[in-house]
């Protein structure tokens, strides 16, 4: 073999590695400077008091985001209520049961809802929630979330019941199990961890959505007691204080985003951590 | 007997006669009597008018090239077509008298009647041992505890099974060798207690001794159960079954007592097939 022509060739090998190897450190470079900033700031303004005390009014030092992050939890239960089942039932539909053309609206209509941009979900729940209850709500919060994550939890059910091999259907049904039981305790259940997986990412996805809060939930300085009153949000929270002109409310803003990437973060970890493959080794 | 269009250049090639449905004599009652049953999947006639009886506490075998309609034969025996769109079945199928087609009939029902063990050994993946027994009998409304118990012991029995997993019933099931977990199939499908048992190619996957093993598992069975089975080894044909049936492109092509098949077949093309001259 032609030893230049060999050298040339190792030396493009090398050169493309390199360049996939840059390429990839540059992908990760955005999330190492957000994680760097957030933590540069945020962690000097995070105490105790952060996480239990309600905001202070303006003027009055300290004060935390506690109604913030209870309330966050609170509508990502409600989100959890509607997107949850309405998702997943959807998405044993599309795997499930034969009607072509209704199939291939549904789906058609859940990749186009998941192109949808949040504040348009926000001024629609708007207008068909919080007008005629006449005010904003938990509630109102709860549906708009719960709907941005039904597209994507019936797509995420969708391909893992795909995954399960035919096999085991048709052994199910050989049993004279009748189809809907199939479907639910035999299908369902090979591929939870998979369904699992998609309603955490659904949840860590919406938990971050600023926008349709504005017109839904509102943002509350006090605890919610009453799903029908406004609630605070962690996003809702950061953003408004963020764009205030105090510079006490500029650090807790900081911290809030510290709080909701690590709340975000360990969503995702856990994730990986649930669906790793125990017995074998990953490249 | 046979007839034969001969010529003085091309070699001797038989016109398919249409084989005598009725069993060789001396059998007793018969399981199921299969008439003029035909599949196609959309414009393509895999199936093409068989009719045969299947007589009650034997082995029946279903021998045949790739493509000939075995298994297309043996899954439209429990109703498995229906689960796909472009199949259409016609025919008659009658289970010790009841019409399995006919108007009103719940393939649910007919397949708590006639049970099926699989090529590839499935498991559910998420149960354990136990758990994979007792599933039809469960997802079909039983609940007393001992009663499922004593169904899953005689199963496992029944599959030559319960000696090895008496100690471990609650592992999963995919903790199994694979001559294992066709026995647990197996055991699976016994639990329901079916009537007839249709295993396609149920040991095709396996090694020689877990082959073995399955086949004396199968000639135990049949003094409870009929059983028919598919498949291509045509030695595992002669060794195990009563009867064996011989289809070719999807018709039947001779029906008889395995000794009559393999060793006088009134058919030129079964002695062609089971000699080996082509298949």
């Amino acid at each position: 073999m032609n030893t230049a022509y060999h050298r040339w060739r190792k030396f493009k090998n090398w050169l493309m590695q390199g360049l996939a190897c840059a390429c990839a450190l540059l992908a990760v470079v955005p999330l190492a400077l957000v994680f760097y900033h957030v933590l540069k700031s945020g962690l000097g303004a995070v105490n105790w008091a952060f996480f239990t005390q309600l905001p202070k009014p303006v003027g009055e030092a300290g004060g935390g985001m506690a109604n913030a992050m209870v309330g966050t939890f609170q509508l990502l239960g409600l989100a959890a209520l509607l997107g949850v089942p309405v998702g997943v039932s959807g998405g044993i539909f599309l795997s499930e049961y034969r009607f072509a053309r209704l199939k291939w609206w549904t789906r058609f209509g859940a990749d186009v809802l998941n192109g949808v941009p949040s504040i348009i979900w926000g001024v629609v729940v708007y207008a068909l929630v919080v007008v005629p209850m006449k005010g904003f709500s938990a509630w109102a919060g709860g549906i708009v979330l719960g709907l941005m994550m039904v597209p994507l939890i019936m797509r995420t059910t969708e391909e893992v019941l795909l995954l399960v091999p035919q096999g085991y259907r048709e052994a199910a049904l050989a049993l004279g199990i009748a189809q809907w039981r199939t479907i639910l305790q035999i299908v369902v259940r090979t591929a939870l961890k998979g369904i699992v997986t998609g309603i955490l990412l659904a949840l860590a996805r919406v938990a971050g959505e600023t926008a349709p809060l504005l017109f839904t939930a509102f943002g509350n300085h006090y605890w919610n007691h009453n799903l029908s009153d406004p609630i605070a949000a962690l996003p809702l929270q950061i953003f408004n204080y963020a764009i205030s002109p105090y510079e006490d409310w500029h650090r807790q803003a900081w911290a809030g985003a510290l709080a909701l990437l690590l709340m975000v973060a360990i969503i995702n970890v856990s994730v990986r951590l649930l669906t790793r493959d125990r017995f074998s080794q990953s490249p | 007997m046979t007839q034969e269009q001969t010529s003085p250049i091309l070699p001797a090639r038989p016109l398919p006669r249409r084989a005598s449905a009725a069993p060789a004599a001396g059998s007793g009652p018969v399981a199921l009597t299969i008439r003029e049953l035909s599949v196609s999947f959309g414009a393509n006639r895999v199936l093409k008018g068989v009719s045969l009886d299947i007589p009650a506490h034997a082995v029946t075998a279903i021998i045949g090239p790739s493509g000939c309609g075995k298994s297309t034969f043996l899954r439209a025996l429990n109703r498995m077509h229906d689960l796909v769109p472009a199949a259409r079945v016609e025919g008659q199928v009658r289970l010790f008298g009841t019409e399995l087609y006919g108007p009103g009939v719940e393939p649910v029902a007919i397949r708590r009647r006639i049970g099926m063990v699989f090529q590839k050994s499935n498991p559910f993946p998420t149960m354990s041992i136990g758990d994979n027994v007792t599933i039809g009998l469960r997802l079909n409304g039983l609940r007393q505890r001992a009663e499922l118990a004593r169904r899953m012991k005689q199963s496992l029995v029944m599959a030559a099974l319960w000696d090895e997993v008496a100690d471990r019933l609650d592992a999963p099931a995919l903790s199994l060798s694979g001559g294992q977990q066709q026995r647990l199939c197996i055991a699976r499908a016994l639990a329901v207690q079916p009537e007839v048992l249709l295993m396609d190619e149920p040991a095709s996957a396996l090694d020689p001794l877990a082959t073995a093993r399955i086949e004396d598992l199968i000639l135990e069975l049949k003094k409870d159960f009929t059983i028919v089975i598919v498949t291509h080894n045509m030695q595992q044909a002669a060794r195990m079954s009563d009867y064996t049936a011989f289809l070719y492109l999807g018709e039947l092509v001779e029906y008889g007592t395995t000794a009559a098949i393999f060793t006088h077949p009134a058919n030129q093309q079964t002695e062609d097939y089971v000699t080996g001259r082509f298949g």
